[in-house]
């Protein structure tokens, strides 16, 4: 019922994102442009704004279910997908590319994968310090201190770099479906499609992972393997995000808070509510990006946060009533 | 049956062992008190009962068969276990806690099915937390959420039940309620191993008794044989009485200091 509501609203988000653009085209004719290929505008619809649109659903329905994975696997409500360092060697990564003239459209978004994956292999290996077993309150804490660490060599490289590439970097890093393409929406789905449905199926490892080792072991859950499974698997989904479409904060963190308040934390029945709603987040996000100041377009990630953070706050105030 | 063969456990970094050469038996039918001071080793050898630590010597079986060899599903439909702590990030209400006993018995993918709210359903009467099914956990007041996580095990449909201090925090009523509770469960064809800090209320219900010093057995037997007065002394640093109640458990009462 609420599952369908949500599909329902994720349609009407992407048909709403596909007439919306520097050329508002009326919803009857976005139908008639999906639906004969020959229609006038068709074309624009079909190479620009429909990839583009699926894309920012794709993406932000992955960091939402991430987000929702960290979460449990660190026990905490406010985790979010870029907590495992990802972000800053991401972003480290992208940002040396830039800085050395290395930035095509092809490279960029490569480089920016490996250095996702690097800098979330080395929290994994800081967290493990001292034992076998990955314990969430030293996640957390590598992973601010690797994200701290690109930080630092990242702002240190950008003062070094001259005006025209500072800024290449400074917009990379704000994130946002310019770029988008049906290649580069296949390339997305070909990382990000196993990975999800491996975290749908360890959704209800995830309830029993939420109370903690102890009760998890009890109930029957294998707890270190799975808590390695959720860290890889959240590790590779939020790197092929973050590859396609810059850094887009806030959707991995506020979806999966709302959605909890909503349906509770089932993860059987929240992974998939999640995953709806974080889609059509980005997709009405990223339509307003292309809107407010057109024929300019603002980063999708300043729009995600314009837009989430009251909703937070007012939720925020709402679970405290 | 759930058995520790001389137990030993070590961990990293500490030079005595934390359980040496312990052992235990819990058939059904019958409950096991595991008494101590804090520190004896108490909850470290229930962590060994339930294949959550490794073993440096000796054997911990469940039915015969290495604990750390059953599939984790599989041990989770044999023994229920009540922990002292568990964390609640997320918002849930009760009967979604109890459910979660169900998991050993689903598939990964398969939602609980009419069976298993039936399952559900009986075992919070059973624990008298019907009533408030629908409850946020989080508004459950002690004893109701420590109800609410032994029907949780129950759900587990198991054999066998380990309960680490489950009656902490717990007034009087809440207290005999619990251990009543578990009474019936037991005599109904359960089997239990509870470890608590209330050596009166173990030798009012349990059946054997097994009382640790310093990670090593100090006695074994039923409550009687176990609590004698100038061992019982000596293994918490402090004189004590032995009393009867009127139904003829013996009762540990604490002497003042003379003068």
């Amino acid at each position: 019922m609420k599952l369908g509501l949500l599909a329902l609203l994720g349609v009407a988000a992407l048909i709403g994102g596909v007439a919306i653009g520097a050329v508002a085209l009326p919803p009857g004719e976005v139908i008639a442009a999906l639906l004969h290929p020959g229609a006038p505008d068709s074309a624009i619809v079909w190479s620009l704004r429909v990839p583009r649109a699926l894309l920012a659903f794709a993406v932000g329905g992955t960091l939402g279910v991430s987000g929702a994975a960290l979460q449990a696997l660190v026990r905490n409500p406010l985790a979010e997908p870029y907590l495992l360092g990802i972000s800053g060697g991401a972003g480290l990564a992208a940002v040396v590319a830039i800085a050395m003239g290395l930035a095509s459209a092809w490279l960029l978004p490569a480089l920016a994968f490996g250095g996702a994956l690097v800098a979330s292999a080395a929290v994994y290996r800081l967290s493990l310090v001292g034992g076998q077993r990955l314990e969430p309150r030293t996640l957390v804490l590598a992973g601010v201190v690797v994200a701290f660490f690109c930080g630092a060599i990242m702002s240190a490289l950008l003062t070094q770099t001259d005006a025209p590439r500072l800024r290449n970097a400074f917009l990379w890093l704000l994130g946002g479906f310019g770029g988008a393409s049906w290649p580069a929406l296949g390339a997305f789905l070909l990382y990000a499609v196993a990975p999800l449905l491996v975290l749908f199926a360890t959704a209800s490892s995830l309830d029993l992972l939420s109370l903690g080792d102890e009760t998890a072991h009890a109930l029957g859950a294998r707890v270190e393997r799975t808590k390695r499974i959720v860290y890889f698997t959240t590790a590779l989904l939020t790197a092929a995000s973050v590859a396609v479409s810059g850094m887009i904060g806030f959707v991995g963190l506020i979806t999966p808070h709302a959605i909890r308040g909503w349906l509770g934390s089932i993860h059987r029945r929240l992974l998939p509510a999640v995953f709806l709603a974080s889609g059509t987040l980005l997709v009405a996000a990223d339509a307003l990006a292309r809107t407010v100041v057109r024929p300019a377009e603002l980063p999708v990630g300043a729009v995600t946060a314009l837009i989430g953070v009251p909703v937070f706050a007012w939720l925020l105030r709402r679970s405290l009533a | 049956m759930l058995e520790a063969r001389d137990v030993t456990i070590r961990y990293p970094e500490t030079e005595r062992a934390a359980v040496e050469g312990v052992s235990l038996r819990v058939e059904p039918g019958h409950l096991v008190a595991v008494v101590g001071p804090n520190g004896s080793g108490k909850t470290t050898l229930l962590r060994a009962l339930q294949g959550a630590v490794p073993l440096d010597a000796g054997a911990a079986l469940l039915e015969g068969r290495p604990i750390a060899e059953w599939p984790d599903r599989e041990r989770a439909r044999w023994l229920g276990v009540v922990a002292q702590r568990e964390e609640y990030p997320f918002v849930w209400r009760a009967d979604e806690i109890v459910m979660f006993g169900r998991y050993p018995w689903l598939g990964s993918l398969t939602p609980p099915g009419p069976r298993d709210r039936e399952v559900v359903r009986t075992a919070m009467a059973r624990c008298d937390v019907g009533g408030f099914a629908s409850r946020r956990i989080d508004t459950l007041s002690g004893g109701e959420w420590q109800r609410v996580r032994v029907a949780r095990a129950l759900a587990q449909e198991p054999r066998l039940l380990i309960l680490d201090e489950p009656t902490t925090a717990l007034d009087l009523g809440h207290e005999m309620e619990l251990f009543e509770l578990i009474a019936t469960l037991v005599r109904d064809g359960l089997g239990a191993v509870v470890v608590t800090h209330h050596l009166n209320l173990a030798a009012r219900f349990a059946d054997r008794m097994l009382l640790l010093d310093q990670g090593r057995e100090a006695a074994r037997g039923t409550p009687r044989e176990v609590l004698q007065p100038e061992r019982v002394g000596r293994v918490f640093g402090w004189p004590v009485a032995i009393t009867e109640t009127p139904e003829g458990a013996p009762q540990v009462t604490p002497l003042r200091r003379p003068g």
